[in-house]
């Protein structure tokens, strides 16, 4: 994918604008700092994915799909299944975009979103493997990016989630140390819920959530997957800002503190 | 590897001369239009055609990039159809296969003959598909969601485009292949037809067919194309319709609104 540079540039003005919003306590489209846009989530929404979830973060429009496939687990974890994040930025999602392969803002929010996951332990790995060292199931989450409109990350992890959440196992037997498959299926268990909290420093603002506007001035952006533990799982720093300990601190509370409000969402 | 090969039916037309989905021969699929549903396009439109589910977006006419595509005399259309990964039994791998090429280019050919292109000198007109759930047909629902997506795009137009799959199932020519039939039938045939002047902007053929044959699926496809655009006609209305009434009750679609 590559940018038509101009896109990004805001305005000097626009650019001052939401930064002198932000030093007298509002943003540019009226929210608090610690509210999240609209969330709409809808599931099971594609019949041939395996799990599949459509989530609204504003105009923000992810569909995430899990497929399930049977392969080789990785020589350093033989007896665990295999999960993959991909995500595709869909030219439609934005005049800018264009069509090609994934660029770098796709990888990040793709590994960012992997990451969440993984280390959040959603699911038992070792539970996936059908003959350890052998065969075991690969779980592929594919993301579309269908509108963008800022925080890729956490409208991501939630359709993410959410389509792992309604993912069907296929049932097997092993006969003569090959795996046959009924079709029949089992929910895949779900040990835990995270949810990823991204935080934009706008001038020496932080607030949740940036939409797309706020995402092209802020100085910096920095994003949290919580276990349901409120437990920091995986954390990003994006762009080229800087952040103090004090205010990492301060993103820390704001991510913990919204973080249920988000996973009350996802288990709704 | 698809995890499971599902038995097919062995007769796709039962003794009463239903198929598989209970449809009789010149039936339709249940078919839905929702026209504006991507804020960020000029024009977007998304369909549901038995169990496929398309989403169409378009921008322009805009600025050409690299200037020397640009035409002097009229605009260039481009089109984009993306398969998800999971929109199919077997995971689609996520690079551009030769099949969505062809596609794209099929799909900008049926759509080109029904734009003005003359009124837009020096533009491009970007058109994207993405589908996102796969029933048999997917290139036909495309074509009748994107000829929306222009039309709501403001862009002139001497017609909406609408298409359909027509094929030979058990011998028997129906209309509107669903997946299945697609894939264990003897023929398909999609076209698409700028209804007014029933003029054929999309033919291909695969399989097998007699010329009467070919001519009774062409007449049988252009009865279902007139319902089609029935339908086209009216989702495009319900969208103008809503954005002009006085009403101001504050809708889902006004909720998501954020910019």
């Amino acid at each position: 994918m590559i940018k038509v540079d101009s896109y990004k540039i805001i305005s000097d003005l626009e650019k001052r604008h939401i930064e002198s919003l932000a030093k007298r306590g509002y943003r540019i489209d009226g929210r608090g700092f610690k509210d999240y846009r609209k969330i709409t989530i809808e599931t099971d929404y594609v019949p041939k994915a395996e799990g599949s979830a459509r989530v609204f973060l504003g105009n923000t429009q992810i569909v995430a799909g899990v497929k399930i496939s049977i392969g080789a687990p990785y020589p350093d974890t033989p007896d665990a299944g295999v999960i993959t994040v991909n995500a595709e930025f869909s030219p439609m999602a934005a005049p800018h975009f264009e069509a090609g392969p994934p660029g770098e803002e796709a990888v990040e929010v793709a590994r960012v979103v992997d990451r969440g996951i993984r280390h959040s332990d959603i699911i038992d790995k070792q539970k996936l493997a059908i003959i350890p060292g052998e065969q075991v199931f690969i779980l592929f989450v594919d993301l579309y990016v269908l509108g963008y409109n800022g925080n890729m990350f956490d409208a991501g992890e939630l359709a993410a989630v959410k389509a792992l959440m309604n993912t069907k196992l296929p049932k097997y037997e092993i006969v003569d140390g090959e795996v046959k498959l009924v079709p029949e299926w089992t929910l895949l268990e779900i040990e835990d819920y995270p949810v990823s909290v991204t935080i934009a420093k706008i001038g020496n603002t932080l607030v949740v959530d940036p939409n797309a506007n706020e995402e092209r001035v802020l100085d910096s952006r920095i994003t949290f997957a919580l276990n349901s533990r409120s437990e920091i799982v995986s954390v990003q720093k994006g762009e080229a800002g800087t952040f103090t300990v004090n205010e990492i601190e301060q993103a820390i509370e704001m991510a913990q503190e919204v973080s249920p409000k988000l996973r009350e969402i996802l288990k709704a | 590897m698809a995890l499971f090969k599902y038995p097919v039916p062995e007769k796709l037309i039962d003794e009463n001369g239903l198929r598989i989905d209970k449809r009789k021969y010149n039936e339709l699929r249940p078919i839905s239009f929702e026209v504006g549903v991507l804020p960020q396009c000029d024009g977007s439109a998304y369909i549901e055609m038995g169990g496929n589910k398309i989403i169409a977006g378009v921008f322009g006419p805009r600025k050409v990039q690299p200037r020397h595509l640009a035409h002097p005399n009229k605009c260039v259309i481009r089109a984009l159809y993306r398969m998800a990964t999971f929109s199919v039994e077997e995971r689609k791998s996520p690079a551009p296969s030769r099949r969505e090429v062809e596609l794209s280019m099929v799909i900008r050919n049926s759509l080109e003959p029904a734009i003005f292109v003359e009124y837009y000198p020096k533009t491009l007109i970007d058109i994207v598909v993405q589908v996102l759930a796969a029933d048999g047909g997917t290139r036909c629902a495309s074509i009748n969601a994107a000829s929306l997506a222009l039309a709501d795009a403001g862009i002139a137009l001497k017609d909406l485009v609408s298409a359909v799959a027509v094929g030979k199932v058990d011998g028997k020519i129906v209309l509107d292949l669903n997946d299945i039939e697609d894939k264990e039938g003897e023929a398909d045939l999609p076209i698409a037809v700028m209804p007014q002047f029933n003029q054929f902007t999309l033919l291909q053929f695969d399989g097998n067919m007699t010329k009467e044959e070919f001519l009774n699926a062409i007449n049988l496809g252009l009865e279902g194309i007139q319902i089609i655009y029935q339908k086209q006609q009216d989702a495009i209305r319900a969208k103008f319709a809503y954005e002009y009434s006085n009403s101001g009750e504050l809708t889902e679609k006004n909720e998501r609104e954020d910019e």
